[in-house]
């Protein structure tokens, strides 16, 4: 046997076997003990709990963890993931366990000195209040006589953010909120009261509670999807649907993955693993990442293009799969797929541009073959094999009115559609498409030849002979310029040309598309890009993702489970949608409600549009003089909104109830009044007139977010305008010439325009801070609340593992406080009142049929005439009776009985869910929502959600399906059968997550336990898209997207802020440091703003706000890890520490988002004042395009189509700043 | 042979998103109290990097661990267990704080309570030793995800010797995450360096505790532990370690840091050895063949013999059963795939990795190289990211061969699936080039890939 050390050790060691309980190895060389357990009890009094509760986290990422919550002592102690989801099958991984670091770090918060415990309102203004109230006497006289004195408001709202938060009771902030709320609406009208919640699917009911409040009073909900710039609007242009998704099990059934700017270890965390271990099942995954990023480590190969070029690449392998798949060797799975699935032989008329070339125009509809019929103009038409025009079933023209009726499908029948117009008698044209790779960004010319036919005096082409003319793929005898092959640098979008702008080598370019394409046509559409804000947060994101969706169509991947677009960012899925939308838009009371893009309203109401030197036109693909010429984006906003295409709010510049009043006075109709009174010129789009004192937003409630230290692009420009306090904005003013024609212009810019910003939270944060009145919220620990994803199928609960603590409510408590208070004072100061709407065209109604072709005619400008619900915004007048909101917000209305509820076009009736919720819940006595089912309490909020969802409710999805049914004359009732008698309820919930049913009211199929891939409804079921042509679009033929050169996928570069704003050019080093791209990604230690303040994120990281840099910036000027650096440009300053790396590309800096000010930041060198956050450097930028509405599926709805608030084309300078910092 | 229980994990490192969940559930389950705020019994390091503490690895400053003496014979490489007797007044070889960090909180108060003020408040960190204003400079995972690197890279200690491996360049960027727990030796130097004898490794499973009755707050134990996962508790004075979870352990469920794991990377099981041959393992000449001689140490638990030993050693049947299905026997010993953590240090570690395929350099991908394609499956192992030199540094001691084997096996295992996944035949000639069988690849791919629950643990 071996010995140990020596005789004389051995021998000590030895003597220890006489006098320990333990036994001594005979080697000497370690001890067992037996017994002496007594020692390790601290260990297991640790572990020991009370119990353990269901909940999980209301954070905007989309997890959907379900948690179990330890509690011992009546004391929250900590946190671990449940692992009982019900399997997804044998021969799959597992859902189990869901969580992050960020999540298991929440309980922190509990008790953490962070947790706001009482109300709190702004010192200055409490006084203030008191004395008026203690003077007037009344609570609404008090505060309109606070904010009606430009010097009392003043005095509050310059120190807003500097502290000086004072203690109230919840009956006198919950006066004082309602106060504000009644004057404001008497005073200017309720469309000035905003709210701001985002992501209802994190926790539903705790949304739904503010959001009922607001649209119960007439306030407008602001939007958040594509506030985020997380709406992918090609989306909606190309699928006609807002987001829709696979889960993340689906990831395990592609043969092949890119992740495309898609960080999944961070942003994905729980669903990472579906993509580590479908490796082994021997799927390729490609990392595209401009950086090292934590997902490069899985890939087999690495991709690292220049930040915002991905569109090239994409563009470029767009280009060898056409070729290589459509022209060298047509691969007939995939011309099957896209003559069905896809407008690509639909007919496209061309239109002379006057110099000998043609250029796209609209696609070909039954009208212009002379067709009288119902709604031709939104019939589509191909040829079929003969070269004869057919208008085939599908179109949008199909889905309204009587003859469509049975219709409204993908069916082609005996047709075999013509995908390309060759073979005809005509020769082939030239068309003249722009590109937009040259250094400034502006359009040039590409000459480019299609075959044509002549259908109806009228030379036409097919989407699919302009996609080949695009993307630069060559047929013979075809004229223009084409590329001499994959090499030609020279000619968008081959493989070479692409090189040159991403860095990208072209031969990996065109070997990852050669790869992705021929796993799709072995695997029938088994190939998958998972895309991410890496790619969807640029100006340009829309041209981006149509240019990946293009690849992910003509392959035969979308609707069919492991392939397609898995676009994951800030996605999410109320998957019981409808029951959801019934509580927060109220409109079982009322309809409609007030929903307004969230980017527009800040790029108004924060004055930002008054920092744009550049006309609208900067950005068109034609030469001067097109529609948008002279014109600011301010315009295009007002324009949009007087045409009816977006929603405006505050909408006129009077007070609406006012306008109502006038009418009344008047014997007339409300619409016919304003109408006669805007075309008179007395009455304006309230949009035309921002920094006019009626027109301010008055005030603004947050509650879930924080606005002010995360998501507020141009934060700078919040604080200046919107809150009237310091600011760091350094930008200058537009001069004369680029400032807007039709929106008026005044000389002084106002600050302060908000009276009352209101946040509900659990934790301190810049919104809180900044804010006059804070009350104190529940945590997710501590409420009843149901949350759900796109990530997997389940819906599952929030549980109170504690009582709120201390003073704090849940929101569904805190917003029926409020409205109880609201509505005692609102019986004597406003009682009931008539309120008129002005409700934009709808997206998913009858609604998109406004505007054939997408011709664009403004009333104003005398193209057409008003005419509500066309030309212009609905004008629907709804009875507000202020007194009862209360009553209204704790029971279901009246309106279900009669209109039921509508969800994508799809009315599902509600009177047995009703009777059933009557009984579950029991039913309100006396006042006004006498004998109505009972929401008082948020446990029945959350049996009413999935009481009256298709994919809670069985009866519900079979009934919704039964109604699509007779619309498109296909089979699709059998969907949900299995689960027709299955009433998932509240309680379903608490004991596990629970698989929802497949329902109408999304485009996948969970039938029989598969994983669920968008559109397989659509695939399968030959159900239309709800576009236009009923098919995945690759073409939009509106006039504004024509005015841009953006009809088909194009690559568009980063905008350049030099040429734009005069920054200086990246990589210009001078003596203010140097100039690099300026990015924002998700971040390793916080969900946005969330975590990033928890103690044991900080501990893990750096501790307070940091910059990544590479290390040759770094070197450039001086800095080192951990030096303190300044980063300053027009928008603002932030100071923060550097992290260097060589994992960073040289020229882009990463400032993870959302670090908040709050946490170690010091005050710059560059103005004295307390350093900014994230978004202190950005600010928003709107694309005219994401404005479009009324015309097929680029109409609007809420959260499905509108501006987006990107952020990522933004630079900045960056130096060392001095290391003695002061605080 | 006297055969003894060890509960053991494997953590499959090739899945590991570097998420931390592991870490901060670990923290809140076990050390977030006063004394311990510094103290992380589950850690997460990226490599390369120093890790926690910093350049924990570096035996010739903390001399942890055992070495052989001149005679051959197994010693403690911090001095024979007579001078640690000898020099218990004074410790030399202890981390200081700062190789930690120094733990701070924010005065986050502020942020509420701040009178009017002409700033916007703001919370700054304070010291949770001094309760002082502090800068931070240093964390737990400080160098997480390279952050740092020109000015800290060249710290990490493996890279001594390999350095013109490891190029901190952004084309050559290469990263993976470590996370690490106790390793409950079989041959604990903690153990075997405490004065008191307060360390013990429980007769039945293995872990290793430190008696906080018995302990005495000598520290042999931290600078014993060449793994530096014990850790002084400055408000006891007792030593404190990763416990394994036992009071988890003991109902039957997984230790926290591997049930909370969302990559699904940590294996536990029950592992039978030969508690007669650990010492000669442990003194096996060649650093090389470590690997090789604790593998040997292990027993089969389906061989006829070993049962009857254990059930004579008072193994129950129901353990012997855990030890037959246990995944981490099949990950070490039937597939071997899985690797010992510094073998060198001769601590008979039992927590084991697999080592990580990363992605190919651009260098071949811009031939048109396929790393996909089976006629270059092998030869790609060569060309990842991550030099099988850097990993060999971690797990076999510096010998890449049987590094190179698990990877090989690894890309075999994707080769081989990917036909079945695209409904096409089977190619047997791939597992036969790596030594497994059609049947033993698919039961590997069960492991790693379904990795279910009840399959986990």
């Amino acid at each position: 046997m071996s010995r140990l050390d020596d005789p004389l050790s051995d021998a000590l060691v030895g003597t220890r076997r006489f006098f320990t309980r333990g036994e001594v190895s005979a080697d000497h060389r370690t001890l067992h003990q037996i017994g002496g357990r007594q020692a390790d009890t601290f260990y297991r009094d640790r572990w020991s709990h009370d119990k353990v509760v269901r909940s999980t986290h209301g954070v905007n990422c989309t997890g959907s963890c379900s948690w179990k919550v330890y509690v011992k002592d009546g004391i929250i102690t900590w946190e671990a993931q449940q692992t009982d989801y019900p399997s997804v099958g044998p021969d799959r991984p597992e859902y189990e366990p869901r969580g992050c670091p960020r999540g298991a770090a929440f309980s922190w918060y509990t008790y953490s000195p962070t947790r706001v415990r009482y109300p709190y309102v702004r010192g200055v203004l409490l006084e203030m209040y008191r004395e008026a109230k203690k003077r007037l006497g009344d609570p609404v006289a008090a505060w309109a006589d606070i904010v009606s004195d430009p010097e009392k408001a003043r005095r509050y709202k310059s120190v807003r953010g500097k502290g000086g938060l004072v203690r109230a009771t919840w009956d006198e902030a919950t006066e004082l909120i309602a106060a504000a709320h009644v004057h404001t609406i008497k005073e200017f009208g309720p469309d000035r009261l905003a709210g701001f919640s985002p992501i209802p699917a994190m926790s539903m009911v705790s949304h739904a509670a503010g959001a009922r409040f607001y649209n119960l009073v007439g306030g407008a909900m602001l939007s958040f999807y594509d506030w985020y710039a997380d709406l992918p609007v090609a989306s909606p242009q190309v699928f006609g649907d807002q987001t829709d998704v696979p889960e993340s099990g689906d990831w395990w059934d592609a043969g092949y993955l890119i992740m495309w700017g898609s960080n999944l270890p961070v942003t994905r965390t729980p669903d990472a693993h579906w993509m580590a271990e479908a490796r082994y099942r021997g799927q390729k995954v490609i990392a595209v990442a401009p950086d090292y990023a934590d997902n490069v480590k899985f890939a087999d190969e690495w991709l690292a293009p220049a930040p915002g070029t991905d569109g090239a690449l994409a563009m470029a392998m767009g280009h060898v799969v056409l070729k290589e798949f459509f022209v060298d060797r047509p691969v007939p799975y995939f011309t099957g797929y896209v003559k069905r699935f896809t407008d690509l032989p639909f007919l496209v008329g061309l239109e002379e541009d006057g110099e000998g070339g043609y250029r796209p125009g609209k696609l070909l509809t039954a009208a212009d073959l002379g067709r009288e019929e119902e709604h031709a103009a939104f019939k589509t038409v191909l040829l079929d094999a003969a070269g004869t025009p057919v208008v085939p079933n599908g179109s949008l023209g199909f889905r309204y009115g009587d003859s469509g009726v049975g219709k409204w499908n993908l069916d082609l029948g005996d047709v075999d559609p013509l995908l390309s117009a060759a073979g005809g008698d005509e020769p082939a044209v030239t068309v003249v498409l722009p590109r937009f790779d040259t250094a400034s960004g502006a359009a040039e010319p590409m000459r480019r030849g299609v075959p044509v036919r002549r259908v109806a005096g009228r030379l036409v082409t097919t989407v699919h002979d302009l996609l080949l003319a695009q993307y630069g793929v060559g047929r013979p005898g075809l004229p223009g310029d084409w590329p001499t092959g994959y090499d030609d640098a020279t000619q968008p979008y081959t493989p070479a040309w692409q090189e040159t702008i991403t860095g990208v080598p072209g031969p990996a370019a065109a070997r990852i598309a050669r790869e992705f394409a021929a796993n799709a046509e072995e695997s029938k559409g088994r190939s998958m890009i998972l895309m991410g804000a890496g790619t969807n947060h640029w100006f340009h994101s829309d041209t981006i993702y149509r240019s990946f969706l293009t690849l992910t169509t003509i392959t035969g991947c979308q609707g069919v489970n492991g392939g397609g677009w898995a676009h994951y960012v800030g996605q999410e899925k109320v998957r019981p949608i409808t029951g959801y939308s019934v509580l927060g838009t109220a409109s079982d009371w009322s309809r409609p409600g007030r929903q307004m893009i969230q980017t527009a309203y800040w790029y108004l109401h924060t004055d930002q549009y008054r920092y744009d030197p550049f006309s609208a036109a900067t950005l068109a693909a034609g030469k001067e003089g097109g529609t948008f010429a002279g014109r600011s984006t301010a315009d295009l906003i007002a324009a949009s909104a007087r045409m009816g295409w977006m929603p405006s709010f505050p909408t006129f510049n009077r007070n609406p109830l006012d306008l109502a009043d006038e009418a009344g006075a008047a014997g007339r109709p409300v619409a016919e009044h304003i109408v006669e009174r805007l075309t008179g010129g007395d009455l304006r789009f309230a949009c035309e007139d921002p920094d006019a004192p009626e027109n301010f937003p008055r005030v603004l409630t947050v509650w879930r977010a924080n606005l002010l230290g995360s998501s507020a692009k141009g934060n700078e420009y919040f604080l200046r305008h919107l809150l009237g306090t310091d600011h760091a904005v350094r930008a200058e003013e537009a001069p004369p010439e680029a400032r807007p024609k039709d929106v008026v212009w005044r000389d002084e810019a106002p600050t302060g325009k908000l009276d009352l910003l209101l946040t509900l939270d659990f934790r301190m944060t810049s919104t809180t801070i900044y804010s006059d009145v804070v009350l104190p919220a529940a945590t997710w620990y501590e409420k009843h609340d149901l949350n759900t994803t796109d990530m997997h199928p389940f819906v599952h609960s929030f549980n109170p593992a504690i009582a709120p603590p201390w003073q704090t409510r849940t929101d569904w408590d805190a917003f029926m406080s409020i409205a109880k208070t609201f509505s005692a004072l609102a019986a004597t100061h406003l009682g009931t009142r008539t309120d008129v709407v002005a409700a934009p065209l709808l997206h998913d109604t009858p609604d998109e049929l406004a505007n054939p072709h997408g011709r664009v005619l403004d009333w104003k400008a005398g193209e057409c005439a008003p005419e509500p619900g066309r030309t212009m915004p609905k004008l629907v007048t709804v009875e507000r009776d202020y007194a009862a909101i209360a009553d209204k917000m704790g029971a279901l209305g009246p309106l279900l009985d009669t209109l039921g509820a509508t969800t994508k076009g799809v009315t599902f009736e509600v009177g047995r869910e009703l009777e059933y919720l009557r009984h579950k819940n029991g039913t309100v006595r006396g006042g006004a929502a006498d004998g109505r089912p009972s929401i008082a309490r948020d446990v029945q909020a959350c049996e009413a959600i999935l009481a009256l969802s298709g994919t809670t409710n069985g009866h519900l999805a079979t009934q919704g399906f039964r109604t699509m049914e007779k619309r498109t004359g296909v089979r699709l009732a059998d969907l949900s059968a299995e689960h027709e008698g299955k009433q998932i309820t509240f309680a379903d919930t608490q004991s596990r997550p629970t698989p929802v049913i497949t329902s109408p009211e999304w485009s996948g199929s969970e039938s029989g336990g598969r994983r669920y891939s968008p559109f397989v409804i659509n695939v399968e079921r030959l159900k239309p898209w709800h576009t236009l042509t009923g098919r995945q679009s690759f073409y939009l033929d509106h006039d504004w997207m024509a005015e841009l050169g953006e009809w088909m996928p194009v690559y568009r570069p980063p905008l350049n802020m030099h040429a734009l704003f005069g920054e200086p050019r990246v990589g210009e080093q001078g003596e203010l440091g140097i100039t690099v791209r300026y990015l924002t990604p998700h971040n390793k230690w916080s969900i946005h703003s969330e975590y990033q303040d928890n103690l044991f994120m900080l501990s893990l990281s750096r501790g307070g706000q940091n910059i990544w840099m590479s290390k040759e910036d770094a070197a450039k000027i001086g800095v080192h890890d951990n030096d303190w650096i300044e980063a300053v440009n027009r928008n603002g300053v932030v100071v923060a520490r550097a992290i260097v790396s060589h994992r960073m590309p040289e020229g882009t800096v990463y400032m993870h988002h959302a670090q908040d000010r709050l946490i170690d930041v010091p005050r710059t060198e560059t103005n004295g004042r307390r350093g900014g956050i994230h978004n202190s450097l950005t600010r928003l930028l709107v694309k005219p395009t994401h404005l479009i509405g009324g015309y097929a599926q680029l109409s609007f709805a809420f959260n499905y189509l509108g501006p987006t608030g990107n952020q990522r084309d933004e630079v900045t300078v960056i130096r060392r700043r001095s290391q003695e910092v002061q605080y | 042979m006297r055969v003894m229980a060890q509960m053991a994990m494997v953590m499959n490192l090739d899945k590991c998103i570097g998420c931390h969940t592991c870490s901060v559930t670990c923290k809140q389950a076990w050390t977030n109290r006063t004394g311990v705020e510094y103290v992380w019994f589950n850690n997460v390091e990226t490599r390369p990097g120093q890790g926690y503490p910093r350049r924990y690895e570096d035996q010739e400053t903390w001399r942890g661990g055992w070495t052989l003496n001149r005679r051959g014979r197994l010693t403690l490489k911090g001095g024979g267990r007579f001078r640690k007797l000898l020099t218990i007044f004074s410790n030399p070889k202890l981390p200081a704080i700062q190789d930690y960090y120094e733990p701070w909180t924010y005065d986050y108060e502020t942020l509420t309570n701040a009178p009017l003020q002409e700033h916007t408040p703001v919370a700054r960190p304070k010291s949770l030793l001094s309760g002082k204003d502090m800068a931070v400079t240093w964390s737990a995972n400080w160098d997480d995800n390279l952050g740092g690197s020109p000015d800290h890279g060249d710290k990490d200690v493996l890279l001594k010797g390999i350095a013109d491996k490891v190029k901190f360049e952004f084309e050559q960027t290469f990263m993976f995450y470590l996370p690490r727990i106790c390793e409950h030796c079989l041959n604990p130097s903690c153990a075997a360096s405490c004065p008191s004898g307060a360390i013990y490794k429980r007769a039945e499973d293995g872990i290793v505790l430190v008696d906080q009755d018995r302990c005495r707050g000598w520290r042999m134990c931290v600078s014993g532990c060449p793994y530096k996962k014990v850790y002084f508790n400055h408000r006891t004075g007792k030593a404190e370690k990763c416990t394994f979870c036992f009071p988890r352990i003991e109902v039957g469920i997984p230790t926290v840091c591997s049930e909370t794991c969302v990559g699904r990377l940590r294996y536990i099981g029950l592992m039978l050895y030969d508690a007669d041959k650990v010492l000669d393992a442990a003194s096996t000449k060649d650093d090389h063949d470590l690997y090789e001689a604790q593998r040997q140490v292990f027993l089969d638990p389906n061989d006829p013999a070993v049962i009857a030993a254990a059930e004579q050693a008072g193994i129950p049947r129901d353990w012997i059963e855990a030890a037959q299905r246990s995944p981490v026997y099949a990950l070490i010993n039937t597939f071997k795939v899985a690797l010992p953590l510094h073998p060198e240090y001769r601590t008979m570690p039992m927590v084991w990795y697999i080592p990580p395929l990363s992605p190919v350099v651009d260098v071949v991908r811009d031939t048109g190289y396929d790393a996909e394609d089976r006629g270059n499956l092998f030869a790609a192992i060569e060309a990842l990211r991550i030099p099988v030199d850097y990993l060999a540094q971690l797990f076999t001691a510096g010998d890449p061969a049987p590094v190179d084997a698990v990877l090989r096996r690894l890309a075999a295992m994707r080769s081989y699936m990917r036909d079945l996944n695209m409904g096409r035949d089977a190619d047997e000639t791939i597992p036969a080039a790596v030594g497994m069988s059609g049947e033993q690849i698919y039961d590997m791919y069960r492991l790693l890939a379904l990795a279910k629950y009840d399959e986990r643990y």
